[in-house]
């Protein structure tokens, strides 16, 4: 735990020793203030809540979580860090935990940055703020799934801009399982469990279900299962293939 | 007492090529071992597996005992390394630096900044903590690397080209270093510098296309050159190891005039 804590410490003020954090912040903020205000009508569908915020938020994560997830390993293997850190006396799943928890923990400050759009419909209505911490809680977990998914791939290579295009392709795969053109191709050679199967494992669904104000606890679970899934593979990777 | 290092039938290999191919050595306290070879021989790869970080495709490394793949952390633990090129966190300060190093090595509070302020005196790491690493000289991020390696007193120290691209003093500097801690600790360093084992090291191995060719005492390796070589005795015995056989240098007999110079 000690270890894990001081991976995490490292990783995370790791951020702000660039201007990586910075350009993160300030682009999340922009582009997620621009889709609420301008594309999601906020103001002109004339309720207070929150739903244009955080309907946008799987593409704004399919690009920036990538751009997040993409330095944890890669970076490691370029600069030969990585042979530093695996002969530490650290576990393998502690390393994995710990840049995974920084990342994680990164994107939720850029996350509860956006405020003063809550203050915003609080200032205008009376929204119900439940389903908006809700709305939060959600977009917090489909931040992680992302970003499970982005260590995990950041951890094949040592070129981040690999580990970044890769990691856009397969999360976008994660959102598009659910819509109807997926289940047109699979349809008439898939039995449809298996249909139902795929369209399960899509993002979408499962946060849509969480912002609107519903957890339930086969959306948790879904979150919770696909990042543990993910850091398994991750661990799994370097185990395998640490030194090339 | 056992040895610190024991190192027993060690084999790698990348496919159908044979990186380090049954090699076994123990260290005992006190010992400081030069791990020779040209360059692709297999002594980083050996070093890679001793640390932990490269699998082998057979044998054993124990480290105080304990096993590296039965009890990773335990072995780790007991080990202070220099990879090959000193890697070290770019943005990172070399303050911060070995603060994470020293955490992780179970040091903490007024300990660790005690033992960090005696490492930087150590190493001459003074006026450079809070610059970010990426920033600093080639000899200065090597020193960082060999404060990492020596912050928790180890029993066992592994250095990859310790001396690599430092200049003179610098060398001379890590070379007294090691003199210090020789005492205390079982040494293991590679280098291709001749001069570095007859300057600290207690014992030599040279290892080429993966076997071990020679183990003893730096005076016993220089007495492998036959009389009528003079100069860079050292040299001559390593070219003659670790040369592929039909181009292997034959000892040349010095001219007769030179000779007779020889014998009086």
């Amino acid at each position: 735990m000690k270890n894990v804590k001081s991976i995490f410490k490292r990783e995370f003020l790791g951020y702000f020793a660039t201007p990586v954090a910075f350009v993160f912040i300030v682009i999340f903020l922009l582009l997620s203030g621009a889709f609420t205000f301008q594309l999601g009508d906020l103001y002109e569908r004339g309720q207070a809540d929150l739903l244009p915020f955080f309907g946008w938020h799987p593409w704004l994560y399919l690009f920036l979580i990538p751009a997040v997830s993409m330095r944890l390993w890669a970076e490691e293997r370029r600069q030969g860090t990585i042979e530093l850190l695996m002969t530490l006396p650290v576990t393998i799943p502690q390393v994995v935990v710990g840049k995974f928890l920084a990342a994680w923990a990164f994107t939720g400050l850029a996350l509860l940055l956006t405020f003063p759009t809550w203050l915003t419909v609080n200032y205008l209505g009376q929204p119900d703020n439940g389903a908006i911490l809700a709305g939060y809680a959600g977009s917090f977990l489909l931040a992680g799934g992302f970003l499970s998914i982005g260590a995990c791939i950041s951890s094949i290579t040592k070129n981040q801009v690999i580990a970044f295009v890769i990691s856009v392709v397969v999360c976008l795969l994660f959102m598009l399982f659910d819509l109807p053109d997926v289940a047109d191709v699979l349809s008439g050679w898939v039995p449809t469990v298996l249909i139902d199967a795929v369209a399960n494992f899509s993002f979408q669904a499962h946060f849509q279900a969480i912002s609107k104000g519903v957890i339930d606890v086969r959306d948790l679970v879904f979150f919770f299962s696909l990042i543990t899934l993910f850091l398994f593979a991750n661990g799994l990777i370097l185990d395998a293939k640490k030194a090339d | 007492m056992s040895a610190l290092l024991e190192i027993r039938s060690l084999s790698k290999a990348f496919g159908p090529l044979k990186a380090v191919s049954n090699v076994s050595f123990d260290v005992q306290k006190g010992e400081v071992l030069g791990f020779l070879g040209p360059n692709g021989a297999g002594k980083s790869t050996t070093m890679k597996m001793v640390t932990g970080f490269v699998t082998p495709t057979s044998g054993d490394v124990r480290v105080c005992g304990h096993d590296i793949l039965q009890a990773p952390v335990e072995a780790k633990k007991r080990i202070g390394y220099l990879p090959e090129g000193a890697p070290a966190y770019p943005d990172m300060t070399p303050l911060s630096f070995l603060r994470f190093i020293g955490e992780i090595r179970g040091l903490d509070g007024p300990m660790l900044h005690d033992r960090i302020d005696e490492i930087v005196k150590t190493v001459h790491l003074e006026g450079v903590m809070h610059q970010p690493i990426e920033t600093l000289s080639k000899g200065y991020k090597r020193r960082v690397g060999l404060a990492q390696a020596i912050l928790h007193d180890p029993e066992l120290l592994i250095m990859d080209e310790p001396t690599d691209g430092l200049d003179p003093n610098q060398k001379h500097e890590v070379r007294n270093l090691i003199r210090r801690m020789a005492a205390k600790k079982a040494i293991v360093l590679s280098t291709h510098i001749l001069e570095e084992v007859e300057a600290v090291c207690t014992r030599a191995i040279i290892i080429n296309r993966g076997t071990i060719v020679f183990d003893g005492t730096p005076t016993e390796l220089e007495e492998r050159a036959p009389e009528s070589v003079t100069k860079n005795r050292l040299d001559w015995v390593f070219r003659t190891l670790t040369s592929d056989e039909a181009d292997a240098p034959q000892p040349i007999a010095a001219p007769a005039h030179l000779q007779k110079v020889a014998k009086r």
